[in-house]
């Protein structure tokens, strides 16, 4: 579609009405914030930030955290998923190897020996948290990481598993433990 | 010998005004910009000391006074870096040559009628307004400069368009101020004053002039919407991308000692100077003296806030409208302007 640009008249043309509207509507905000107390900062809460900390949006994407199930184990199985799918590559997950560390939970091979995400490198995208078949990464409400070093941005497995917490929201192998538990018990339930 | 202590002492004084004024005029840039997108602007820095005062230090602290003695003592303390891919003497040499002109300009501005018997003026020289443009001109060598030094590209591009932008607006503005002069009759800028105070301030006699010289000066200092030269959106930071630190915070500083030499220019040039309608005088007292220095001082600050107001309100022309602006609207117009005082005068003298 072609837009009829509509000409403008000589007085538009000299620039000076929208220079005095910019002066008018800028001017205006200025009175505002400065006599008026109309800031950002006050409409949000009655402080200012560091303070008084921003609340997240319901579905905010903060830091990606490991998460334990409902019985306080890691939900990790080390599959690389995460690892894979992530764009600015800021997940390391060391593998446990063929005879190392076993799951710490039924209905598990393997847990990873280590688990580690820099954090200067994450974009918060969620993909990790999308691709993930155990649900054991997610993106929590933490926006403000910092620290001293470089090295001090890389939450290793326990820092990551210890800021999760638990998630007991999604408990995606109870059911089917549940089940396999039933079917130890003899005589079969039908 | 007496002469050379009291220039020294003049020159000393203007130099620490007018670094204090940059450092405060970045706090103000900062402060008005936060106002008007309705934020709050720098209110943490405070020495500890300072806080300890009641009241008055959380208030100064809240106002960001102090902010800009943290911005100094940082740039101080940053790392130098010099990329090994400059050329290394013109690299090191381009801040130097943007800061200097700036303050050059501000020899030949008369800030004050008289302090005691010592006219309030570097130096008063006869051909002021002259001497003002040959300096000005040179700000543009240290951006091309830098934009050189830098090998690569971003830069090189900041600096053509600076060339380019400040050579345009260098003619429209010199032939802006032609009409002054012809109704003045003089090129000293004490002068130029003198005569204000005697038939009213020249923006009355010639707006047009103002007007071509007030927008000129924003090209010339690279200011919003002017400031292609920079535009961080299209070539991350213009003539200045590789440098770093203090090298860096001179580059800052001509920009500002630039708007603060255009600020003094347009005071003196349109509106009367120190003076003031019913205090034209040049000062008998030491009182009046500092009187005529605070009316100076407070019609430059003037001019600073509407630079920094602009800023804030306009968005950036494009290349080809701004030279379009410059070539084919300011040039005429300027022209059409001389031409047109000039019959008058002559008229009048018949």
């Amino acid at each position: 579609m072609i837009v009829k640009r509509e000409k403008l008249t000589f007085w538009e043309r000299l620039y000076l009405p929208a220079l005095l509207g910019g002066f008018k509507i800028t001017g205006s905000h200025l009175v505002d914030t400065l006599f008026r107390g109309n800031n950002v900062a006050k409409q949000v809460s009655e402080g200012y930030y560091p303070e008084i900390p921003w609340t997240v949006g319901q579905n905010y994407r903060g830091a990606p955290y490991l998460v334990r199930d409902q019985e306080g184990h890691t939900k990790c199985v080390s599959c690389q998923l995460c690892e894979f799918v992530c764009p600015p590559k800021a997940i390391k997950i060391t593998p446990p190897g063929p005879d190392g560390l076993t799951a710490d939970r039924p209905n598990a091979e393997k847990m990873p020996l280590e688990f580690e995400i820099n954090m200067l490198r994450c974009i918060f995208c969620g993909f990790c948290q999308e691709v993930c078949p155990e649900e054991a990464i997610f993106l929590q409400k933490d926006y403000s990481l910092t620290g001293l070093s470089r090295a001090e941005m890389i939450y290793d497995k326990e820092k990551l598993l210890s800021l999760g917490g638990t998630h007991a929201g999604i408990q995606k192998w109870k059911h089917k433990l549940e089940e396999a538990k039933e079917q130890d018990v003899f005589p079969v339930k039908s | 010998m007496e002469f050379l202590l009291i220039s020294l002492i003049k020159v000393v004084a203007v130099f620490g005004a007018v670094l204090t004024m940059f450092a405060y005029a970045v706090l103000a840039e900062r402060k008005i910009s936060a106002w008007i997108q309705g934020r709050v602007g720098p209110n943490r820095t405070a020495p500890p000391l300072a806080l300890k005062i009641p009241i008055l230090g959380r208030l100064l602290q809240s106002w960001g006074v102090f902010q800009p003695m943290a911005d100094g003592l940082k740039a101080f303390l940053k790392e130098d870096f010099t990329p090994n891919y400059v050329r290394k003497a013109y690299f090191w040499l381009a801040p130097a040559i943007a800061m200097v002109p700036a303050f050059l300009v501000l020899a030949v501005i008369p800030f004050g009628s008289k302090l005691g018997n010592e006219p309030m003026v570097i130096a008063n020289l006869d051909v002021g307004i002259l001497y003002t443009f040959g300096i000005i001109s040179l700000g543009v060598y240290g951006i091309v400069l830098a934009g050189y030094a830098s090998n690569s590209k971003y830069p090189f591009l900041g600096g053509i368009r600076s060339s380019a932008q400040m050579i345009s607006y260098e003619i429209a503005m010199g032939m802006s101020v032609i009409p002054l002069f012809l109704i003045v009759g003089e090129l000293n800028l004490s002068e130029v004053i003198t005569w204000q105070a005697k038939n009213g301030w020249l923006i009355l006699y010639s707006p047009i002039s103002f007007m071509i010289f007030l927008i000129a000066a924003f090209a010339e200092t690279n200011r919003l919407p002017f400031d292609l030269p920079e535009s961080e959106t299209e070539l991350v930071g213009g003539y200045h991308t590789e440098y770093s630190s203090m090298k860096f915070a001179l580059f800052f500083m001509g920009e500002y000692a630039a708007m603060i030499a255009a600020s003094a220019m347009m005071v003196t040039l349109f509106f009367g100077g120190w003076t003031l309608p019913g205090l034209s005088e040049p000062a008998g007292s030491i009182a009046a003296g500092l009187l005529h220095i605070g009316i100076f001082v407070a019609k430059l600050l003037a001019f600073m806030v509407l630079f920094i107001w602009v800023r804030w309100m306009l968005p950036r022309f494009r290349y080809d409208q701004l030279m379009d602006l410059g070539w084919r609207r300011f040039i005429p117009l300027a022209l059409a302007n001389i031409l047109v005082t000039a019959v008058v005068l002559w008229m009048k003298a018949k």
